[in-house]
């Protein structure tokens, strides 16, 4: 059965990496619905939050594929309840029904979304949340025509208690150092 | 330039062959990698040099084969621009290639060399491409290399877990029905004399891929021959009456299984290989040992127990008296009119003592020539086996002969694929390599006329070719050849061949229409393979 599975790739920042990961996916003919790239807690490693709809035995193929690359240390998958994750979106709405009612007031304070920024002109919005939240508000901000909408990729913790990099770290020096 | 520059300098230490082709030179380093294990190493050129490579690290890296590959570049302030001869062969060699880097500054060169020949030997081995930008190579560097010995991000192979080989030995012990397939990581790991002694204990009948071929003993007792689409028939037939499986280094590749959901449904499997992203890729396994093939087939023999298994025997016994009786006899000793591949390659393996290097290119002639020719060390099959590459023989042949300098070469190759590669003659000749080509000529890319004979209702849709005349070609180059094409001047054209001191063309021309059984359609299941058509 096809579900939502968060691929997390940890890597080394070598150059061309990302397209030799993006090329597992292009390869499986499985489509990327999100990708967030950036470094992670620890100097050097960068982290790699990747969302896919898939099978469960397709997330298994792809996270093995993923891992033989030379430059990756570690890739898991999970789902979305083993993960604590968020996206963050952007809403540019024209300032004018601001200025005439406080629906769009109500509509920020409900989705316990914050104005960033007003301008003369527009006013601009962001929320944080799943992807049907963030799509919930935009569905109601469009009655005022939404100039500019964007969603980031996702970004996620696991809600394991182990750190399983750091783990997975100390049993790699280990593991380097006896072949010494 | 200024590699080659340098390398003037050099041609006492370092052997330098100039081939026709970048093509050319990769399948040579392919060549070259296969029959002595160590990496085959290949420069080029920047841009269509590059590019030209491209067929070869696709055929290395889907065969496993270590090659260490150096491409030249334009400089690097010029990167991008779509400069002279710029092509982004980093970005395009990515799918194919283990590990790729491009070297912009001179002293990134020692130890980027250093880690590119240790990815590319260790572990499962295959293609490593070093790109060098033109200002990297005229740069200066005080020149320190350190062998590489570790990368963070890269454990060529995981300790073996004993309980596995508890797990394993288990089933071994308790199956009344095992079969063993040999893969090439046999060959790879140098595991020839564990996996010998392992099936010697435990009297599993072995069978072998299309690049596992050569690691046993042809002639060996429990070799019971070749698995796949035009392997033998009882290893095909038998493999779905199997209670186990244990396939060692292989990756059952689509040519082996047939029809995977009617793939040894009666049979557990163990799956000892060394990429953990080959364990469940196609059939999902029962016991999964991850590691190097010699270090568990060492641990795999102390806890298995002595076994014969002579009733299972007799069943391979029985389906190797129907195939003798069906194809066999008819392609080794045929009594038609027309010359058989089989009967050209049973020869040249005969009066070779079973001792020659075999390299094939792809087709017909390649599955008859793994078929019936006999070996008896290992390393001496080479093949393009995953890629299906035609013109593979030729340079493959040159690249073999120069790793195996002590050796007879033999390179069995088919019109269509000659063609594609047949400039190396000219390499060929330059270096005085003595390689004795077979080039079995039916007029036809064979295998693909086979297929529309047979699934197309004989329509021979752009399969026949104008040949030109191959002595001739042969001679411009300066290599001697004839023609044979009947029966009663087969035996002494070959001698004729192997006796010829320096490298020999001989064009045997053989029947046009005959077919490779027995053969597991595409989409049919192994046990459903048949012997005729």
């Amino acid at each position: 059965m096809k579900k939502e599975y968060i691929l997390t790739v940890y890597s080394e920042n070598h150059i061309g990496l990302l397209t030799r990961i993006t090329n597992v996916f292009t390869r499986r003919k499985t489509n990327i619905d999100s990708l967030t790239v950036s470094e992670s807690a620890l100097h050097g490693i960068f982290k790699f939050t990747i969302v896919v709809h898939c099978t469960e035995a397709m997330a298994i193929k792809l996270v093995s594929q993923i891992e033989k690359q030379i430059d990756v240390l570690k890739a898991f998958y999970h789902t979305n309840d083993e993960m604590i994750f968020q996206e963050i979106a952007l809403y540019k709405v024209p300032i004018e029904p601001i200025y005439e009612s406080d629906t769009i007031e109500k509509i920020v304070r409900k989705a316990g979304a914050r104005i960033l920024e007003i301008t003369k002109d527009y006013v601009v919005i962001e929320k944080t949340g799943h992807k049907e939240d963030t799509q919930a508000l935009f569905e109601e901000l469009n009655q005022f025509k939404v100039m500019q909408f964007i969603r980031s990729g996702r970004v996620a913790i696991t809600r394991d208690p182990i750190e399983r990099l750091s783990e997975f770290l100390k049993e790699r020096d280990a593991f380097l150092t006896s072949l010494d | 330039m200024p590699v080659y520059d340098a390398l003037y300098d050099f041609d006492k230490e370092v052997k330098h062959i100039l081939t026709r082709h970048e093509q050319g030179a990769i399948h040579g380093a392919q060549g070259y990698a296969r029959v002595t294990g160590k990496p085959g190493i290949v420069f080029a050129t920047s841009g269509p040099g590059a590019t030209n490579l491209m067929t070869g690290i696709a055929d290395a890296m889907i065969d496993s084969t270590p090659l260490v590959c150096i491409t030249g570049q334009v400089a690097a302030p010029l990167l991008g621009t779509d400069a002279f001869q710029e092509s982004d062969i980093v970005g395009m060699s990515i799918p194919v290639t283990k590990w790729n880097y491009q070297i912009t500054t001179p002293e990134e060169i020692p130890e980027v060399m250093a880690q590119a020949f240790y990815i590319a030997t260790t572990g499962r081995p295959g293609p490593v491409l070093i790109d060098v930008t033109k200002d990297a190579q005229f740069g200066e560097l005080e020149y320190k290399y350190e062998k590489c010995k570790k990368i963070r991000s890269y454990v060529p192979e995981t300790n073996i877990d004993p309980h596995q080989i508890k797990a394993a030995a288990e089933l071994i012990n308790e199956a009344k029905k095992p079969m063993l397939l040999v893969g090439q990581g046999i060959i790879l790991s140098n595991a020839e004399e564990e996996v010998k002694a392992f099936i010697e204990k435990t009297g599993i009948p072995a069978a072998w891929t299309l690049l596992g071929l050569s690691a046993l003993p042809t002639d060996h007792r429990l070799n019971v021959g070749m698995l796949g689409m035009h392997g033998n028939y009882g290893p095909n037939k038998l493999t779905n009456e199997a209670d186990l499986i244990i396939a060692v280094g292989m990756r059952f590749d689509d040519r082996v299984t047939g029809k995977v959901s009617e793939y040894a449904k009666k049979a557990k499997i163990i799956h000892i290989e060394i990429d953990p992203a080959e364990i469940d890729k196609i059939v999902k396994t029962d016991v999964a040992v991850l590691g190097d093939a010699k270090k568990a087939l060492k641990m795999l023999i102390d806890n298995v127990n002595p076994n014969t298994h002579e009733s299972w025997h007799n069943e391979f016994k029985k389906c190797d008296a129907i195939e003798n009786e069906k194809v066999i006899q008819k392609d080794l000793y045929p009594t038609k009119q027309g010359l058989t591949m089989g009967e050209a390659i049973r020869i040249v393996s005969e009066k070779t003592n079973n001792e020659a290097i075999l390299v094939t290119d792809v087709g017909q002639h390649q599955m008859i020539a793994q078929r019936y020719f006999g070996f008896k060390k290992s390393r001496s099959n080479v093949t393009s086996g995953g890629l299906g590459t035609m013109g593979f023989c030729l340079p493959a042949a040159m690249g073999a002969q120069l790793g195996a300098p002590e050796r007879t070469v033999v390179g069995v190759v088919g019109d269509g694929g000659f063609q594609m590669t047949v400039q190396e003659l000219g390499t060929i000749a330059q270096n005085k390599l003595p390689v004795k080509i077979m080039l079995l000529n039916n007029n036809f890319l064979g295998m693909v006329r086979q297929w529309q004979q047979l699934f197309f209702d004989k329509r021979y849709s752009f399969t026949e070719l104008h040949n030109p005349d191959f002595i001739t070609i042969g001679k411009g180059f300066g290599i001697n050849g004839h023609t044979v094409e009947k029966r009663e001047d087969l035996d002494a054209s070959i001698q004729k061949m192997l006796d010829h001191d320096g490298p020999y063309l001989l064009e045997v021309k053989i029947e046009k229409e005959d077919n490779v059984f027995p053969m597991v359609p595409t989409g049919a299941s192994v046990s459903d393979v048949i012997l005729e058509p």
